[in-house]
């Protein structure tokens, strides 16, 4: 019997070993007066926290910051690449309300639900130069009016097409709209060398990813997710023509039906692979295909273009990074210091040469130099300053979700696009309720 | 007599007293005379089992500490709700209220399609794969037994699944059932494995069976070497095939080492997380599990919700595993019977070495 009690002994112990994992995480802290009026003193040394740094380019920044400021040494916190666990990491650190992070690298959408939570301190806006930055891409540090957060890197959405096809087929201009894209497609596949290629695809996997690319189609078909006072609007004809050409899009095969599971990367390596004559993709993209060592079979052949709309040219999701200063961080003044530092154009310069990291600043999309090294910075200005935020919402994971959600249904066939939307709406009232 | 004897439990008593007759006293599978057993086990019994007692105590002053706080912490939390909005500042309230049962009350109503849907597939996960865990870790194990050339090598490759975490595994599978992966490749038509469906379900099984089948496979193992040649001897002798030794010799003997390893996989794919989580993605209702339920719900900074969750969870593990020990258990720690099966407690003993 000894052995018996032993055994239930060891048998619950791993159960609940597994369970703490997710049951352990706690309630939030204490019930600590907001800082109404942040006053950013103390100086030394500070964290900055970010996702990998796959350009390698933060830890060259941050040298050159503690090489003029050796007192006050910023140390690089590197999170996983995965934007998600990056969020959970921050939230776990402003729950415990420690002073282990200082200046966070918050994903665009993020900065509504830091905001709200306090997790993050009302910044002084007159301190950034905001006015030298394009505007959508401020908005997105933006919450109830106040400032939380400045933008350091920025990212537009854009069309990748393959030139050499076009051009083959007598088409001498990107497709401005779907229907001509759809025309284009056709063209090009009664070519000899367009046989048997997919028309289009962009990030159709159930994910953040998905939330960006329906945002995309609901609003350059002139619909959109929220109104201006935050309500969901998407009962709307508008919104119905957006979801309507994805859904159609995979049906009648103008959208590969494998595309319902590329994320950014699948979609990159179908089109380097040279199986797509159009996809909607992000900036990075643009270096990696062009490269000439045999990984991109397009490299030279394609060329890049402002995602095509309903009636004329699309409208693009914004994404992009902004730095806010954690409210429970200690050496507030040297934060904003680094924060002013970081976000400045000098910098951002230095991150698009570096790293290809589109800046916030307008300036440097025109530069001629600049433009030589990287041939697709007017599309992706253009593509900024039209771009929208996505759903700017406190509980914005749910929003997400529920995007998805509907917006998968519709495109593989399981609900129709009516259905979904109905839907939608109803699913976004609980998660905008309390804007 | 391998004729004669009940299938089953008897099966190694009864050999060996017939050998016994035939053989005048000898014992002949190796084992010390059943007089000389018989006059060292109890004093023993009663040692150990002190000795044990004093050893256990520590282990569950630690587990106190690390398992039973964070369970009641875990409790409490659930009857907490969601901190609410102030529309006024637009700040979220620093105090989540107390709301008794409701979040169960959610879990069950308001939720509760979703957590039905959770908890089939938690439910229909576990039962497929340990099932086929077992058949395939057994007969993993009974490879790994044989002595050939290059078993060591045999060995060490049905391990590495094993050694390998779950996230990595689960990236490696998502490659393989890519849309133009090998899975694909292999059988020659486009199944979009990581989309809503059946097959999602099926690309779960297959990643999860090949990871966790060497477990089975290593603590079958360490069940069969202890399982002495003579038995098999006999039995030769005695005539029987190679399927009637392994049904009334090898079996019946692993037995206690292979119900420990199903009930450990069973309590492991109960949690099931990560692989799902990876492989297929977030929020994918067709493998969906208890545990992404309650990941999700955390991750939206719901800890009430969540933790209720946890709990509905821990308590379904926890049935579970009362159910395993209580029904499976007593068969494998029965020290009562007058006419005790030695060997097997032996084994049992000797499995837990093992497996500690």
């Amino acid at each position: 019997m000894k052995t018996s009690a032993t055994r239930a002994v060891q048998c619950s112990a791993v159960v609940l070993a597994g369970l703490m994992a997710t049951t352990a995480c706690g309630s939030s802290g204490g019930d600590d007066a907001a800082q109404k009026n942040p006053s950013f003193k103390g100086r030394g040394p500070i964290k900055y926290v970010a996702g990998k740094d796959a350009g390698g380019s933060v830890q060259k920044v941050l040298d050159k910051w503690n090489k003029a400021h050796p007192k006050e040494k910023v140390t690089f916190v590197e999170l996983p690449t995965d934007a998600d666990a990056q969020r959970q990491q921050m939230i776990q650190n402003a729950q415990t309300k420690s002073d282990a992070y200082s200046v966070l690298s918050l994903d665009v959408v993020w900065t509504s639900e830091f905001a709200a939570h306090q997790w993050i301190d009302r910044l002084p806006e007159n301190k950034f130069p905001l006015d030298k930055m394009m505007k959508p891409v401020v908005e997105t540090g933006k919450y109830r009016g106040g400032q939380y957060s400045i933008p350091h890197a920025s990212d537009g959405g854009l069309l990748y097409y393959r030139k050499d096809l076009l051009k083959k087929a007598g088409i001498d201009k990107a497709p401005a709209t779907w229907a001509e894209m759809q025309d284009a497609c056709d063209k090009v596949k009664k070519l000899s060398e367009g046989k048997g290629m997919d028309c289009y695809a962009g990030q159709h996997q159930k994910y953040e990813g998905l939330t960006v690319n329906f945002s995309e189609a609901v609003n350059s078909a002139g619909g959109e997710v929220l109104d201006a006072k935050g309500k969901p609007n998407l009962d709307t004809p508008e919104a119905k023509k957006g979801l309507d050409f994805l859904a159609k899009s995979v049906k009648d095969k103008t959208i590969p039906k494998e595309a319902t599971t590329y994320q950014e990367e699948q979609g990159r390596q179908a089109f380097q692979g040279g199986k797509l004559i159009f996809m909607r993709n992000w900036p990075y993209v643009h270096s990696l295909a062009s490269k000439k060592d045999g990984s991109s079979k397009v490299a030279g052949k394609f060329d890049v273009a402002p995602l095509p709309g309903l009636k004329g040219p699309g409208t693009s999701s914004l994404g992009g990074h902004n730095v806010a200063l954690s409210s429970s961080a200690k050496n507030k003044a040297t934060a904003l210091d680094f924060m002013k530092f970081f976000t400045s154009e000098q910098k951002a310069r230095f991150a698009l040469e570096e790293a290809s990291l589109a800046p916030p600043y307008e300036s440097l999309y025109t530069e001629k130099a600049l433009v030589k090294q990287f041939p697709y910075l007017p599309t992706l200005k253009k593509s900024i300053l039209t771009a929208e935020p996505r759903p700017r919402v406190v509980n914005y994971g749910d929003a997400s979700s529920a995007m998805q959600k509907e917006a998968y249904a519709a495109m593989t066939g399981t609900k129709s696009s009516a259905e979904a939307l109905k839907d939608l709406q109803k699913a976004l009232q609980k998660p905008t309720a309390q804007q | 007599m391998v004729e004669t004897h009940n299938p089953g439990g008897s099966a190694t008593a009864s050999a060996d007293e017939s050998s016994h007759d035939r053989s005048g006293g000898s014992s002949p599978d190796g084992l010390p005379a059943p007089a000389k057993r018989r006059r060292r086990q109890p004093g023993a019994t009663s040692g150990s089992a002190r000795m044990a007692a004093l050893l256990v105590s520590p282990t569950l002053l630690v587990l106190t500490i690390v398992v039973l706080y964070p369970t009641i912490v875990a409790f409490k939390d659930s009857l907490y709700g969601t901190a609410g909005l102030d529309p006024k500042t637009g700040f979220v309230s620093k105090t989540e209220p107390f709301v008794g049962w409701s979040n169960y009350a959610d879990i069950f109503g308001e939720a509760g399609s979703r957590f039905w849907n959770a908890f089939w597939n938690t439910s229909f996960f576990t039962v497929t794969t340990v099932t086929l865990e077992t058949v395939i870790g057994v007969a993993m194990a009974l490879i790994m037994h044989k002595a050939f050339k290059g078993r060591a090598l045999v060995r060490a490759s049905i391990l590495i699944p094993w050694a390998i975490p779950t996230a990595i595994s689960a990236i490696l599978w998502r490659w393989i059932f890519n849309s133009d992966g090998v899975a694909n490749k292999i059988i020659g038509e486009q199944i979009l494995w990581t989309t809503e469906g059946f097959h999602a379900q099926v690309a779960v099984i297959i990643a999860e069976v090949w990871k966790t089948a060497p477990f089975i496979g290593l603590l079958v193992l360490a069940g069969l070497q202890v399982i002495p040649k003579e038995v098999y001897e006999a039995a030769r002798i005695d005539g029987a095939t190679a399927m009637r030794q392994f049904w009334n010799i090898t079996l019946p003997l692993v037995k206690p080492a292979l119900l420990v390893a199903v009930l450990f996989r069973t309590l492991d794919a109960l949690r099931m997380f990560d692989l799902p989580y990876v492989l297929i993605g977030a929020k994918k209702a067709s493998v969906e599990t208890l545990s992404m339920l309650a990941q999700d719900e955390a991750s939206n900074v719901r800890f009430g919700p969540a933790a209720a969750y946890a709990v509905v969870l821990f308590i379904y593990v926890f049935l579970i595993a009362l159910a395993f020990v209580r029904l499976l258990g007593t068969d494998l720690v029965r020290d009562d019977d007058p006419t005790p099966k030695r060997r097997r407690r032996w084994l049992t003993r000797r499995r837990t070495e093992v497996t500690a």
